[in-house]
């Protein structure tokens, strides 16, 4: 057979010389090529304190977007949900209420909306799905956590800060460093 | 009546103490050990071992203790439990004895008194040294016997064999080696090396130094020879059954091997306590041991990397090639390296 690459050696199958045979020689060739690697330098990542910089596409944790006047944008349309083929995605939609203008965009808003992370396989297709710009995938992961239950993010943990009311917090979140 | 009572009770409890420092220090030693093999381990592998707890992660052992104290202590129904307890406190009780023998330096002056830093100087070292080697085995085959499972009957009986085997190979080694000293006491055979005009034992028996290396890798079940812990083919070998302290004795009293067994090479073959190109009984005693028990720990430290090293780079042997190794080279070589030895004296200083 041809060899696929130049690095395929022929092996012999002589019987092993007495030299040989006491594998001293060979195992201090191996320790040598061992004893290098001492002054190799180390590809790891100190993970808390050093992070990998993430591909711009990376998909990450979910973020429920507000628009410009900080009002939210999710009508509740349900369209992320039925794109979500892990079926990760449930909610609630509630009518908006006289003088709630200021709070959501839309007439109709998502009272509770709820992503399970577990079950969430970050594709993007909400993102792609939603007709109000109002689902985006960030660049940051879930969290460890000793529970299952503290993996369905709601409203509180997805929803971005108010860019009028806490333009602090909101900065945090866009990742925006002053 | 007087003379019934005549204990020397200042030479006792200057032996006790001696003994405490020395089981606690080798303790302490096996301790940073198991650190020290994770650190070699990861550097060898381009990572960074162990680096969380504390600083560089020294506080790794005593982590990795309290996780083997908190576990549950599990003792099989179908065990034999006398002997299942038994097994871990013989394995580490004989890996501590061999240090009643070792020279750790020359002696101290203390209270007027001339401290000898050796437990026990008695004339048949060497030999005693190898009894509780072999007493060590038990330690191996009654935990993997009373755990009453399979795998680790296998693991103890491929231990009980494999040290039997390489302990031949190392007492032919050393019987060269005895032949040029002329004595079995390891204080005498030190002073012999510390000698001025006289080498270093390694360098009249560099064979037989080789020969009880391979041999003491065997004896420590280190790899490559840690066959009776094959995980891959017995699961976790002898200690299967054991959980918590129990399992964290035989893990210890492998690195309390590994630790004396440094310290008998360096003893018999690298000068014990010496220093080269100094002359020891120029300086005070006192500074003198200080300065002989750095350079025994130093060796010694030396040693242990190079267990971690081999460990860390080669694979394990298969059974056949490791009873191939001892029975077929070894042992010839350690009788012929004897052979040439007897000769040579003979011959040569015609003694
Ligand atoms: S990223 Fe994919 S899996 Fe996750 S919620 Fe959106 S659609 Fe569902
Ligand atoms: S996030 Fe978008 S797609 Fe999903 S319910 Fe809200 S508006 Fe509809």
């Amino acid at each position: 057979m041809q060899a696929l690459t130049n690095r395929a050696k022929i092996m012999e199958r002589k019987p092993m010389t007495f030299l040989e045979s006491i594998y001293l020689w060979n195992i201090f060739k191996g320790m040598m090529i061992t004893f290098s690697h001492i002054f190799k330098k180390q590809p790891t990542i100190h993970y808390p304190e050093q992070t990998r910089p993430f591909s711009p596409v990376f998909r990450g944790l979910h973020v429920l977007n507000r628009d410009e006047e900080g009002r939210e944008r999710c009508t509740a349309c349900g369209l992320c949900a039925v794109a979500c083929p892990a079926e990760a995605i449930t909610m609630e939609a509630a009518e908006r209420l006289p003088g709630e203008e200021n709070l959501y965009r839309e007439e109709k808003y998502a009272a509770r909306y709820e992503i399970n992370m577990l079950r969430c396989i970050f594709c993007g297709l909400c993102e792609e799905a939603c007709p109000k710009d109002a689902i985006y995938l960030s660049e940051t992961f879930a969290p460890a956590s000793f529970t299952r239950q503290s993996f369905i993010y709601g409203k509180k943990d997805l929803l971005i800060p108010d860019v009028t009311k806490q333009p602090l917090e909101f900065a945090e979140a866009k990742g925006i460093k002053n | 009546m007087t003379t019934l009572l005549a204990i020397d009770w200042a030479l006792l409890t200057e032996k006790l103490i001696l003994i405490a420092i020395i089981i606690f220090a080798s303790l302490g030693i096996a301790l940073y050990m198991t650190y020290g093999e994770r650190k070699v381990a990861g550097i060898l592998q381009d990572r960074p071992g162990p680096n969380r707890a504390g600083p560089f992660g020294i506080f790794q052992p005593f982590a990795d203790g309290l996780k083997l104290i908190m576990k549950e202590e599990i003792i099989p129904d179908t065990s034999n439990k006398a002997l299942f307890i038994l097994g871990p406190g013989l394995a580490m009780s004989a890996a501590l004895m061999t240090c009643a023998v070792v020279p750790w330096g020359d002696h101290v002056e203390l209270f007027g008194r001339n401290i000898a830093l050796q437990i026990a100087d008695i004339n048949v070292g060497i030999l005693y040294v190898f009894a509780v080697v072999s007493v060590g085995v038990y330690g191996i085959m009654i935990g993997g016997w009373a755990s009453n499972n399979k795998f680790s009957l296998l693991a103890a009986l491929r231990g009980a064999s494999q040290a039997i085997s390489y302990e031949l190979a190392m007492g032919l080694s050393l019987i060269a080696v005895l032949m040029t000293t002329g004595t079995l006491q390891l204080g005498e055979i030190v002073k012999q090396q510390m000698a001025p005009g006289h080498l270093w034992n390694i360098a009249y028996q560099p064979l037989a130094f080789i020969i009880f290396l391979v041999c003491a890798f065997a004896e420590c079940n280190r790899t490559p020879f840690d066959l009776p812990e094959a995980e891959s083919e017995l699961n976790q070998g002898y200690h299967q059954e054991y959980s918590s302290m129990k399992l964290g004795f035989y893990l210890f009293s492998e690195y309390i091997n590994m630790f004396i067994s440094s310290a008998i090479m360096v003893t018999l073959f690298f000068g014990g306590y010496d220093v080269p190109f100094l002359n020891e009984s120029l300086l005070s005693p006192n500074i003198a041991a200080l300065v002989g028990i750095i350079a025994l720990m130093t060796k010694i430290v030396c040693f242990i990397f190079f267990f971690m090293w081999v460990r860390w780079t080669i694979p394990r042997f298969r059974y056949d090639q490791l009873m191939n190794l001892g029975w077929k080279k070894l042992v010839p070589l350690a009788l012929a390296n004897m052979l040439i030895t007897g000769a040579v004296i003979l011959l040569w200083f015609n003694k």
